[in-house]
């Protein structure tokens, strides 16, 4: 089946949403619970509890990120040069508190020594917290525009500063995709433990909770001053993408425009609200499975509100407003997306497949008893 | 500004975390083999030494495999970082690959490694041995969609420029998949991880038996291990990615240099067993040649003759001066898209772009380009001679070297004497490094043997880099190389201590050592 250029990019937009979304939302609660585990873990028995709730699958989780960034290479990949090389050293940091995720997980237990397992339990918390904050941080800057242009010959250049992604609406953004992170998996670890660690983690997950949906509102309050982005020139949807060959203006509320023209948009953030506070109540009685899938939805919402309030931009330029990267001219070609298309349409289901068999298998509290019982085979 | 500093640091930081990574795959491609031969025989037999040895090499595996993971996601956040014009110039190509890779690849290997590890009592033994195999598929099928976006850079089939994009975009995804030289590099690269997880079990066996301690533990993975091994090897020096040297001119001039044949020879040209190349004057001072058999290695027959640098040179030259012709003509095109006549003309000189390119390094406008330059340009394709030369031979010897040990492994196993033969196993301990030797001279000789490209013939190295500061390559060289190293060092701590504390490890009770984990001092829980 063929589909026609401008359905694809508009799909291939969706596409890149469903894999980061998938990403915040398994990879993310591991990334929840390795931010909480030095806070709602006292002593060593309860920390191997936590770990060992994401022990069997973080590493599959992390592949939502890994596939996330090969699509984006795939689909976008003019926005992969620019953003990756733009963003140097935020994404060394990102990939550096990586590191410390595999083998802190693995290496951490093999060793009966309190000083090597606390400094892997630190290591853990920096590879589940730095990377939810840096990406919120680099949301809140596309929000506002990145400063880059190109050459003729489509060369990326960068003119800004690592400390200039660091300004007040991006450090709000990063409050608000680590509090989202953080609720998202205090939640979890609330599913699969019990006692002492439950009761901390309900704590924990009432704060994030309340710290996300002001945080949000924050900067949903926030982002209707700052300059948005605008096409000024007609749009040819079907062209050969040309980041050069258009013509963008920079407003203030210009992120509102999508939702003033098609009010239905306003579904996603109300979502957002929606899912997030249903998961703040159905956690607190208890419900904590219900609770994971609305605070799963409350992703959705926040990050498909960034979104649709930049839609169709991706990367805008604060510097040279024309060369920003959109979902019509940022792409691959026709034959590349509809490749990738297929490929992605055939796996995603069998991978979510077997993820969900991966969890039953492994379904259940997480105990003191199940950590004796494995002293040599669990994290 | 790029510079050449800009250029070499990018480089060097790419060699260095690629080099790195490799420490680790191939032990992982091996060692899954061999865990799905050790369940296979547990599942099959229902003695329990077998599931002892799939947990205790499966311990090993895991610590090696956190190491690979973490060093992986460098690579592909690195051709963003690192390679931005690389990745907008054939993302369209080279994205769709690695992006497979973790959907059909990726996502299998690393959520079946968690029921691996944790799933022993949950699962019945047939899914758990299902769930081992597919962790295996899942790390083979990795392995493949890597090397056909790698074999890609080596010969860039099924792609076309684009003037109006840019850039290369795909035509045919078929070709991209099926590109011989993809193939070839996937049988021997990844036989060359069976060989190294055979050699990893068969050393560790060996010391154990050198020790007289877990006598029948050791016993079984030695066997096992030597009969992988064997068959792998083979495989590695058979479908040696030789093979695939043929088929395309970038394994033409690759060859040619690891070989140092600078004259094309009558074919079948012979082989310089040892040569002192001379890059100045493009001859060998000093060669010892064998007769025929170069060209039979190389074209695999008797009458096809194999171009020597000398003729690539040539060939090359009257490339760069119609890539130099494309480049003016690509610029003219952009600023007059519409032009009928300039898109005609380029058409007919594009394939000849990238040699065009090469001139980019000396001079910003075509305006400057000089014959001596073109000159220049032409003998810049062909990559320094001599370390392709070494690399090459240091690879072959030590791949026959571990042919005779794991034969005469193989060999002892069937007769059942091994244990007693200390000198072989002594050999096999002491051989522990040389896969890991062998594997990262083979990706130097295909990496560096592509220079000046980082695609051949289309996109030039020089030109692949970001446009970052040359302090800030500094920077993340500085950190990778420290991160890296510490990371390193508690690997290897980690795993010498178990490999010493042996199956024991496990805490079953059935072996030596079973006191002694960590400095807690805990037996063995059920012992």
């Amino acid at each position: 089946m063929i589909i026609d250029y401008p359905t694809l990019k508009i799909i291939w937009w969706l596409l890149v949403g469903v894999l980061l979304v998938g990403f915040a939302i398994m990879d993310g609660h591991d990334m929840g619970v390795g931010s909480l585990l030095p806070f709602v873990g006292k002593g060593d028995v309860e920390r191997r509890i936590v770990i060992n709730t994401v022990g069997p699958h973080w590493d599959g989780n992390q592949v939502w990120f890994i596939t996330g960034g090969g699509a984006i290479f795939a689909a976008w990949p003019i926005v992969y040069a620019t953003a990756f090389s733009g963003f140097y050293w935020a994404m060394l940091a990102v990939l550096w508190a990586l590191f410390f995720r595999p083998v802190g997980f693995d290496y951490r237990s093999k060793i009966h020594n309190a000083t090597w397992r606390s400094t892997w339990d630190w290591g853990l918390f920096v590879g589940g917290f730095v990377p939810p904050v840096i990406f919120g941080v680099a949301f809140g800057n596309l929000l506002q525009g990145v400063p880059f242009h190109f050459d003729d010959t489509l060369v990326p250049y960068y003119t800004g500063s690592f400390w200039g992604l660091l300004n007040p609406f991006a450090l709000l953004c990063g409050v608000v995709s680590s509090a989202m992170i953080i609720f998202h998996g205090a939640i979890y670890l609330m599913h699969r433990t019990e006692g002492e660690v439950y009761q901390r983690s309900r704590m924990a997950m009432m704060l994030a909770g309340m710290v996300l949906l002001v945080t949000f509102t924050a900067a949903g309050l926030w982002v209707q001053y700052i300059p948005g982005y605008a096409y000024a020139s007609v749009v040819d949807f079907a062209a050969l993408p040309n980041p050069l060959g258009k013509e963008v203006v920079r407003e203030a509320g210009a992120w509102m425009a999508n939702y003033r023209s098609m009010p239905l948009t306003l579904l996603v953030p109300a979502l957002a609200y929606l899912g997030a506070i249903a998961a703040l109540l159905l956690a607190m009685r208890g419900r904590t499975l219900t609770a994971f899938v609305a605070s799963s939805l409350a992703i959705v919402g926040i990050i498909g509100t960034a979104g649709v309030s930049m839609f169709p931009f991706v990367m805008p330029s604060s510097t040279v407003p024309n060369a920003s990267l959109t979902v019509w001219d940022a792409v691959s070609s026709h034959l590349t997306l509809t490749i990738m298309f297929w490929a992605t349409m055939i796996f995603m289901p069998i991978i979510v497949v077997y993820t969900s068999w991966a969890y039953k298998v492994m379904s259940g509290k997480v105990t003191a008893a199940y950590i004796r019982e494995n002293e040599h085979a669990a994290y | 500004m790029v510079t050449e500093e800009l250029v070499d640091l990018s480089r060097l930081q790419f060699a260095a975390t690629a080099m790195y990574h490799f420490l680790f795959v191939p032990l992982t491609l091996g060692m899954v083999w061999l865990l799905v031969i050790m369940e296979s025989a547990y599942v099959m037999t229902g003695k329990v030494v077998y599931k002892d040895m799939t947990r205790f090499w499966g311990k090993l595996f895991g610590i090696n495999f956190a190491l690979g993971v973490t060093t992986g996601i460098t690579l592909e956040f690195q051709f963003g970082t690192n390679w931005a014009y690389y990745s907008h110039y054939v993302g369209d190509i080279f994205g769709a690959p690695l992006a497979i890779e973790g959907l059909m690849a990726f996502f299998l290997e690393s959520t079946f490694i968690g029921l691996f590890f944790f799933g022993w009592d949950r699962l019945s033994r047939k899914q758990h041995l299902m769930v081992t195999i597919l962790m295996a598929v899942g790390t083979n099928l990795s392995a493949l969609w890597i090397l056909v976006a790698n074999g890609w850079m080596q010969h860039p089939v099924g792609a076309e420029f684009s003037y109006e994009t840019m850039r290369m975009e795909l035509v045919d995804f078929w070709a991209v998949l099926f590109n011989p030289d993809a193939q070839a590099k996937f049988v021997h690269t990844v036989s060359a991880g069976y060989v190294t997880g055979a050699m990893f079990v068969l050393s560790i066996s060996a010391w154990y038996l050198l020790k007289g301690r877990d006598l029948e533990f050791a016993r079984r993975s030695f066997s096992i291990a030597a009969a992988f091994g064997f068959a792998s090897v083979c495989s590695v020096i058979v479908l040696g990615d030789e093979s695939g040297y043929v088929v395309s001119e970038a394994q033409q001039t690759k060859l040619a240099a690891m070989e140092a044949m600078w004259e094309t020879e009558p074919a079948p040209a012979s082989f310089n067993v040892i040569a002192i190349p001379n890059e100045a004057q493009m001859k060998n001072d000093y060669a010892l040649h064998i007769p025929w058999v170069m060209g039979i290695i190389g074209t695999r027959s008797f009458d096809q003759e194999m171009p020597g640098i000398r003729d690539i040179v040539v060939r090359n030259r009257e490339r760069v001066e119609v890539g130099v012709e494309a480049v003016r003509l690509l610029e003219a095109l952009r600023a007059d898209p519409g032009n009928a006549d300039l898109r005609e003309r380029f058409e007919r000189v594009k394939d000849d772009l990238g040699f065009g390119l090469l001139l980019k390094k000396y001079v910003s406008s075509m305006d400057e380009v000089t014959p001596e330059l073109m000159d220049r340009a032409a003998r810049d394709t062909i990559p320094k001679v001599a370390p392709l030369f070494w690399s090459f031979r240091i690879m072959v010897a030590l791949g026959f070297a571990m042919l005779v040990l794991f034969g005469l492994a193989l060999w002892h196993s069937v007769k059942g004497d091994f244990a007693e033969r200390r000198g072989l196993l002594r050999w096999a301990l002491w051989f522990l490094p040389m896969p890991w030797i062998a594997s990262e001279l083979g990706w130097f000789v295909a990496e560096y043997g592509r220079q000046p490209w980082t695609i051949y013939g289309v996109l030039p190295t020089h030109l692949s880099v970001s446009t970052l500061s040359v302090e800030s390559l500094y920077g993340s060289l500085a950190g990778f190389v420290g991160f890296y190293t510490l990371l390193l060092v508690v690997e290897m701590y980690l795993m010498v201590r178990f490999a010493r504390q042996g199956p024991g490890s496990l805490g079953t009770g059935r072996y030596l050592n079973e006191v002694g984990h960590g400095n807690g001092g805990h037996a063995g829980a059920k012992a």
